[in-house]
């Protein structure tokens, strides 16, 4: 493989690349803070985070970390830069961070974090390996926040807790679509987007399965 | 020395493991001060919310921390009540109210009592034995000339918390001086789906029970707990409209559950007798 | 009473974490694994039993260790009451995740040891649970929920199996996939996202079940 470029590692995750869209990576703890844009982009904000110094850390001690114990000290890494970041949420934000409980904490098992670090870090250098964290990061807030968007407007006519769609209920014309702020619509969007990526980028169509 | 050896492998856990506690601890520690104060303030808030003394209403202006911790000092004072006899357990070495957190209480063998009672319950199988009323106090410059209701209470604040449908709610209701009428209610932590049971934040329905031309009334004449919220929506002609509220649409098990910890507070296993200490 | 409560109790806690409260249908956990390896309903089958064991292991453990050591005042009954004030919970995430991992490797070496026929079926799997979100998950919602140990063994085990029964359901509707006409954007992760979200669907009409105690 070619030397990797500064700006394709930080833009290819963006589209090319997409780490929910291809790799099927950190699905699993955010979905459930996507009912609101504000928690969505918080979330998408501390996963990049967390994403980015886990990898240049990782990246730089990489050529200490024995082979044996490789998973659990990107884990411990990983563990204590989301637990920094939940206490500085409770500390700075502190009603976001109350409807965002537990899933905050399993940013640690997202698989985003420790894929990169495994796959990326571990082979390249600390400044790259930040950008790379920071592409993935952002690949992943770009869904969430099209989640978070499409599900807040048209689950509670609301975007950032800002009436954009009168409800009936409080005397406007736009009748809440309940389901939207389902488990399952998060899903349906995400099959749509993947859609919708797909059909613009027909290389990325799946040929088997 | 190779980076696979085992002194090497112990020497890379054992220099992680102190950088990652210190740096977890740390921030820890660091934090504590201000996430404590943020649990406050929001507390404080809730309560004052509750009674309608600041607006929650985003379409409102949000209170600064510092106005809310004025306005609490001057006008909320809290008691310790024991909930089974209603009495109030006075500020004492035994019983410092800055060390007491009812939600520990509840948790501990000591603290708490089994729940008994042949009516709704709040899903939990203890209680915690000694709660906090949060007193609002008449405002002092109502009326000028009048120096004596500086003691007087305009309402009690309940605690009052319960299980929903994912999530046990937290949260407070307002109690008018009467005994009786309900001032309103705030919840200040749930986990309930957001748009369906977390509605129970939305400010219209929370209006329901603020509204102050059709009070709702907790107890009926006999001094029953009647406050109830029912499903779909409540009928303007009934005869108990005084005591019925909204159910949240969609949130059936939900609403449900706040009725049922609603009554269960105010209920003689829960705030009842306090209350009836203080009207009698 | 041993047990500290009716047996019922906990097979309604069993039943609520397999259907009610379905860690990958209702909270979206464990889907990176649960997406990647429910491609035939063998391989599902064999990570669901791993993921069953780990958590029936690994929640009453975390249990053990919140309530011993990391719980407000717990430290002061171990070591005495000069420590009674001490509040470890921030450390919790890190405890939780190190015994899951440390589980997971031991279970490893364990099967690899005396079963190697199952090893050799689960073994690949093995790694990939550490960083899956439903068993740390498990642990935390453990937590909030202020289980005690044999509620939390009933727990572990009732997530656990919903969570193996949901990825084995999925692995099955999607070897049927196969000879279905499917659109080629849709093709693959598209059309499994919408089949789950469909699947979420029908497990949602059992919320709010209440069995009767």
């Amino acid at each position: 493989m070619a030397e990797p470029k500064p700006k394709e590692v930080l833009l290819n995750p963006l589209f090319n690349d997409n780490p929910i869209a291809l790799q099927v990576l950190g699905i699993c703890s955010a979905l459930a803070v996507t009912t609101k844009l504000e928690t969505a982009v918080t979330m998408a904000i501390a996963v990049t985070v967390v994403t980015a110094l886990a990898s240049a850390s990782v990246s730089m001690i990489r050529k200490w970390i024995p082979n044996s114990i490789r998973i659990i000290v990107q884990m411990t890494i990983i563990a204590s830069l989301v637990i920094v970041v939940d206490e500085v949420l409770k500390a700075f934000a502190y009603d976001v961070s109350k409807t965002m409980s537990v899933f905050v904490g399993l940013i640690i098992t997202n698989c985003i974090v420790m894929g990169r670090a495994e796959a990326f870090a571990m082979k390249e250098g600390p400044w790259l390996s930040l950008l790379d964290g920071i592409g993935n990061g952002l690949g992943y807030s770009l869904i969430l926040v099209v989640i978070g968007f499409v599900r807040e407007l048209t689950g509670s006519g609301k975007l950032w807790g800002h009436v954009i769609l009168p409800l009936t209920r409080d005397g406007g014309w736009y009748e809440p679509n309940g389901m939207m702020l389902l488990a399952p619509s998060a899903f349906f969007i995400i099959g749509i987007f993947i859609w919708v990526l797909r059909t613009v980028k027909p290389a990325q169509v799946e040929t088997e399965g | 020395m190779g980076r696979d050896s085992t002194l090497g492998t112990l020497l890379v856990a054992l220099v992680l493991c102190v950088v990652c506690s210190v740096l977890v601890s740390s921030a820890a520690v660091l934090l504590r001060p201000l996430q404590e104060a943020n649990k406050k303030l929001d507390k404080r808030k809730n309560i004052l919310a509750a009674a309608g003394l600041v607006s929650t209403n985003p379409a409102d202006k949000k209170a600064t921390p510092d106005e809310i911790n004025a306005r609490f000092q001057a006008r909320v004072r809290r008691v310790l009540v024991d909930l089974a006899s209603g009495d109030v357990v006075p500020d004492s070495e035994e019983h410092p109210y800055d060390q007491y957190d009812a939600r520990e209480a509840a948790d501990t063998q000591e603290g708490s009592v089994e729940i008994q009672t042949d009516g709704p319950t709040n899903g939990r199988d203890r209680r915690e034995k000694l709660a906090f009323v949060y007193l609002v106090m008449k405002e002092k410059n109502d009326e000028k000339n009048d120096t004596k209701n500086n003691g007087e209470v305009t309402q009690y604040v309940l605690p009052i918390y319960g299980k929903g449908l994912w999530s046990t709610l937290y949260g407070f209701i307002a109690i008018d001086a009467d005994g009786k009428t309900i001032r309103g209610i705030t919840f200040y932590e749930h986990g309930e789906t957001p748009g369906l049971g977390g509605e129970v934040d939305n400010q219209s329905w929370k209006n329901q029970w603020s509204d102050k031309e059709h009070p709702k009334l907790a107890f009926d004449d006999q001094g029953n707990v009647a406050i109830e919220v029912i499903k779909g929506s409540v009928d303007p002609n009934s005869d108990e409209v005084a005591h019925q509220i909204d159910g949240l649409s969609g949130a059936t098990i939900t609403s449900r559950g706040v009725s049922d910890f609603v009554q269960y507070w105010l209920g003689d296993d829960g705030f009842g007798p306090y209350l009836k200490n203080q009207t009698n | 009473m041993l047990l500290g409560h009716s047996l019922n109790h906990y097979l309604n806690i069993v039943l609520n974490a397999v259907f009610i409260e379905n860690l990958a249908l209702a909270f979206f956990l464990g889907m990176c694994t649960f997406l990647a390896v429910s491609k035939n309903v063998k391989t599902a089958f064999g990570l669901g039993i791993a993921v069953i064991a780990i958590m029936t292991i690994t929640i009453p453990a975390n249990n053990l260790i919140f309530n011993h050591l990391l719980k407000k005042g717990s430290l002061g009954e171990v070591f005495g009451t000069d420590l009674s004030a001490v509040d470890l919970k921030f450390l919790g995430l890190i405890s939780y995740i190190g015994v899951i991992a440390a589980m997971v490797q031991i279970l490893e070496m364990t099967l690899d040891r005396f079963f190697p026929a199952l090893y050799n079926t689960l073994g690949i799997f093995l790694p990939l649970i550490t960083v899956n979100c439903a068993i740390l998950g498990g642990s935390l919602f453990m937590v909030e929920r202020n289980y005690d140990l044999p509620e939390s063994v009933a727990y572990g085990f009732g997530a656990g199996f919903g969570w193996a029964l949901a990825i084995v359901a999925l692995a099955g509707i999607r070897e049927k996939l196969v000879y279905s006409d499917v659109p080629d954007g849709l093709k693959g992760l598209g059309i499994t996202f919408i089949t789950v979200g469909l699947m979420a669907m029908a497990f949602m009409s059992f919320g709010g079940i209440n069995l009767a105690e």
